[in-house]
C-alpha cells in the first residue's frame, strides 16, 4: 500500500526502469552509430580515433563523382534496378484482380498462399533456388532443355551472363514479392463496396468492364501509396539481393551502392569514401521521401510517413 | 448493352479458364521449385545427377544423415536456432517492457523517447558508421552480436503499445488498488490480455532472425559464429571445396558419396523447412501486423 500522499507529477521509479534502460539501448545501437558520419569528413585511418584523424572537407564526397570513381556505374545499376521494380508494380495488382475473381474461395485461398510464401525466405535460399534451376554446370532447366530435350544448342549460363542480368533480378525479384505485395491490394480489394459491383452486375457490366472501373479505381489510393513509397525508396535497393547474386562476370551490371559500400569499405577498407557514399544515399532517400510524402499528401490527402 | 448481356453467357467462362490456368502456373512457378529441391535431397546422389524432374531418382534419407554428421554444420544450424530462440525472447521482453512503460502517462519526457524510437525506422547510420560503432562495443565476433543490435525495434513498440493501450483500463485500476506493483501488472495482467500482438511481434522476429546473415557477414568471421544462412551461401558458391571436406569427413565404410548439388540442396531443404512450419501462422499474423500497421500508420 501506498503510504505517501499522491502527488500530481510524483516520479515514479518502476516506471523508469521499464523504459530509461530500454531507450538507452535504442540510443546505443541506433543514435552512437551516427557520430560515425563524421568519419566521411576526415583522412580516418581504422584503429585511430576520428579526432585525431586530419580532416578532409569535402575530398570524399568530391571524389564519388570524378572522373576516376565507378561510382557512377553503381548509381546507374541501382536506379536501372529500381526504375524495373517500379515498372512491375502493376504486376501484384493484377495477381490480385486475377486471384479476387476466382469463383472458388478454397482456390483463390491455395493459390494467395503458396504465391507468397517466397516473401518469406532469405535471399541466400532464394539464390540457391535459382542457382539450382540457372546454374550452367547442374542446373535443372540446362539439364532439361539442353541435356534431355535439346530445345536449346548450349547450355544457358544466366548467372553470369551480363547481358542479362538486370533483367534476371527484376525476375529474381518479382518472383519473390509478387504473391505477398497482392495481398495488400486483396485487402484493399475486400474494402471496396461490394454494393457496387452488384450494380454493375445489374446494368449488366462483365467482369473486365468492372475490374477496369470499379476495382482499379478502388485500389488506386493503396497503388499510388504504395508505388511513392518505392520512389521514395529508389536508392534504397538493398544489399542482400544484389550480393548473392553478384559475381566476377556480372559485377558492372550488378553492383548497386549498398554493396558498393560493403566493397570499397569492409573489402577495400576505404572507410572515409565509403561513408561518403552512405551518406550521399542517406541524403538523396531523405529528399526523395520527403517529396514523395508531399506529392501523397497532395494528391490523396494521407501521408505516407 | 444488349448485346454484351448476351455475350455474357460465355465470355465470362471463357476468361475463368485463363485466370485458372495462368495462376495455376503461377503457383507451379512458385511451389515447384520447392519441390524440385526436395526430391532431390531425398534421391541418391549419383542417381540424381542424371536429372530429377517429377519424382526423386532412388530414395535416400542418407543425405540427411550425413549433413547433419557434419560437426559444422550441425553447429551452424545450432547457432541460427539459438539466435532465433535467444533474440525472439529477449527482443519480446524488451520491446514489451518498454512499450507498457511508455504507455503511462506519468512518465518523465515520455513523447520525447517515443518519438525518438520511431525516428529510427527513418534513419540509418550506414554501414561503415555502424560497423566502427559496433567494433567498438566489443561485438565483432561476439554471439551478442546477433541478439543486442535488434532487442529494440520501432515497428514492434508500435504494435504492442497501440495494443496495450486499447486494453481495458479498469483491470490495471482494480490491480492498483490491490496494491500491485507496475511489474506485476505488467507480468500478471497485460503479457497475457497482450497474447495476440506478441505472438505477431514473435513470428516476424523469429523469422527474421532465422533470415538473418548480413551481420554475419560484417562482423563475424570466426567459423564458431557461422549461421545456417552464410553456411549454405559458402556451399553454394564454393561446391566443391566444400564437398571434398564433406566427402572425406564421412569414413569410407559406408559407399555413399554425396554430389556438390545434393549437398546444396539438403542445406537449402533444412534452412526452409522451419519457415514453412510456421508458414501457416506467419500468413496470419503477418496480414495483422499489417492491418494494425496500416491503422497506426
Amino acid at each position: 500500500m501506498e503510504k505517501t500522499a499522491p502527488r500530481k507529477r510524483k516520479i515514479e521509479v518502476p516506471l523508469l526502469v521499464l523504459t530509461v534502460p530500454f531507450f538507452l539501448i535504442v540510443v546505443l545501437f541506433s543514435y552512437v552509430p551516427l557520430w560515425g558520419w563524421s568519419i566521411a569528413f576526415v583522412d580516418y585511418v581504422p584503429g585511430r580515433s576520428i579526432l585525431e584523424s586530419a580532416f578532409a572537407g569535402f575530398k570524399y564526397f568530391h571524389r564519388l563523382f570524378d572522373s576516376t570513381s565507378d561510382f557512377g556505374t553503381v548509381l546507374r545499376n541501382t536506379l536501372v534496378l529500381s526504375f524495373l521494380h517500379l515498372i512491375c508494380s502493376p504486376l501484384p495488382v493484377l495477381l490480385a484482380i486475377m486471384i479476387t475473381n476466382l469463383r472458388s474461395g478454397r482456390f483463390a485461398k491455395f493459390i494467395q498462399t503458396v504465391t507468397s510464401f517466397p516473401n518469406f525466405i532469405s535471399w541466400i535460399i532464394v539464390y540457391s533456388v535459382f542457382f539450382s534451376f540457372f546454374s550452367i554446370d547442374d542446373g535443372m532447366l540446362n539439364k532439361l532443355l539442353y541435356g534431355t530435350l535439346h530445345w536449346i544448342k548450349e547450355p544457358s549460363n544466366l548467372l553470369s551472363d551480363p547481358r542479362w542480368t538486370w533483367w534476371f533480378m527484376t525476375l529474381a525479384t518479382v518472383w519473390k514479392t509478387v504473391g505477398w505485395t497482392a495481398i495488400i491490394y486483396i485487402a484493399a480489394i475486400a474494402g471496396i463496396d461490394q454494393e457496387q459491383y452488384q450494380a454493375a452486375e445489374v446494368d449488366g457490366a462483365s467482369r473486365f468492364k468492372q475490374a477496369i472501373h470499379i476495382t482499379i479505381p478502388g485500389i488506386m489510393p493503396t497503388f499510388t501509396i504504395l508505388l511513392l513509397l518505392n520512389i521514395g525508396n529508389m536508392l534504397n535497393v538493398g544489399f542482400d539481393q544484389y550480393y548473392v547474386f553478384g559475381n566476377a562476370l556480372v559485377q558492372e551490371k550488378i553492383d548497386v551502392i549498398d554493396t558498393y559500400t560493403y566493397r570499397v569499405g569492409l573489402l577495400n577498407m576505404d572507410f572515409s569514401y565509403s561513408t561518403a557514399a552512405g551518406i550521399f544515399k542517406s541524403l538523396v532517400s531523405v529528399i526523395l521521401l520527403f517529396t514523395a510524402n508531399f506529392v501523397t499528401r497532395r494528391t490523396s490527402g494521407r501521408s505516407i510517413m | 448493352m444488349n448485346e454484351t448481356s448476351r455475350a455474357v453467357g460465355w465470355k465470362p467462362r471463357g476468361w475463368d479458364v485463363l485466370n485458372i490456368v495462368l495462376l495455376s502456373l503461377l503457383a507451379l512457378a512458385t511451389m515447384y521449385p520447392f519441390y524440385y529441391i526436395f526430391i532431390y535431397s531425398i534421391s541418391v546422389p549419383e542417381e540424381a545427377l542424371k536429372g530429377v524432374y517429377l519424382i526423386p531418382r532412388g530414395f535416400s534419407l542418407q543425405n540427411y544423415v550425413h549433413i547433419f554428421k557434419q560437426d559444422n554444420i550441425l553447429w551452424a544450424f545450432f547457432i541460427s536456432v539459438a539466435r532465433t530462440v535467444v533474440g525472439t525472447v529477449l527482443t519480446l521482453l524488451c520491446c514489451t517492457a518498454f512499450s507498457y512503460g511508455i504507455s503511462k502517462r506519468n512518465v518523465p519526457f515520455r513523447k520525447l523517447m517515443y518519438g525518438a524510437v520511431i525516428v529510427t525506422m527513418y534513419i540509418s547510420p550506414g554501414l561503415i558508421p555502424w560497423y566502427i560503432t559496433m567494433k567498438s562495443y566489443g561485438l565483432q565476433n561476439n554471439f551478442l552480436l546477433y541478439i543486442l543490435p535488434g532487442l529494440m525495434v520501432a515497428f514492434y513498440i508500435v504494435l504492442i503499445k497501440t495494443y496495450i493501450e486499447e486494453l481495458p483500463a479498469a483491470l490495471e485500476e482494480s490491480a492498483m488498488v490491490d496494491g500491485a506493483s507496475y511489474y506485476q501488472m505488467l507480468f500478471r495482467i497485460v503479457l497475457p490480455l497482450s497474447i495476440p500482438v506478441l505472438a505477431t511481434v514473435a513470428i516476424f522476429n523469429a523469422v527474421n532472425q532465422w533470415n538473418s546473415w548480413v551481420d554475419n557477414l560484417y562482423l563475424a568471421s570466426d567459423l564458431k559464429l557461422q549461421t545456417l544462412q552464410m553456411l549454405l551461401y559458402t556451399y553454394v558458391n564454393q561446391q566443391t571445396a566444400a564437398l571434398s571436406m564433406i566427402n572425406s569427413n564421412s569414413t569410407a565404410q559406408t559407399a555413399f558419396v554425396m554430389t556438390p548439388t545434393s549437398v546444396q540442396m539438403t542445406i537449402t531443404m533444412i534452412a526452409t523447412l522451419p519457415i514453412l512450419f510456421v508458414y501457416p501462422f506467419l500468413q496470419r499474423f503477418f496480414l495483422k501486423g499489417l492491418m494494425l500497421g496500416a491503422v497506426k500508420g
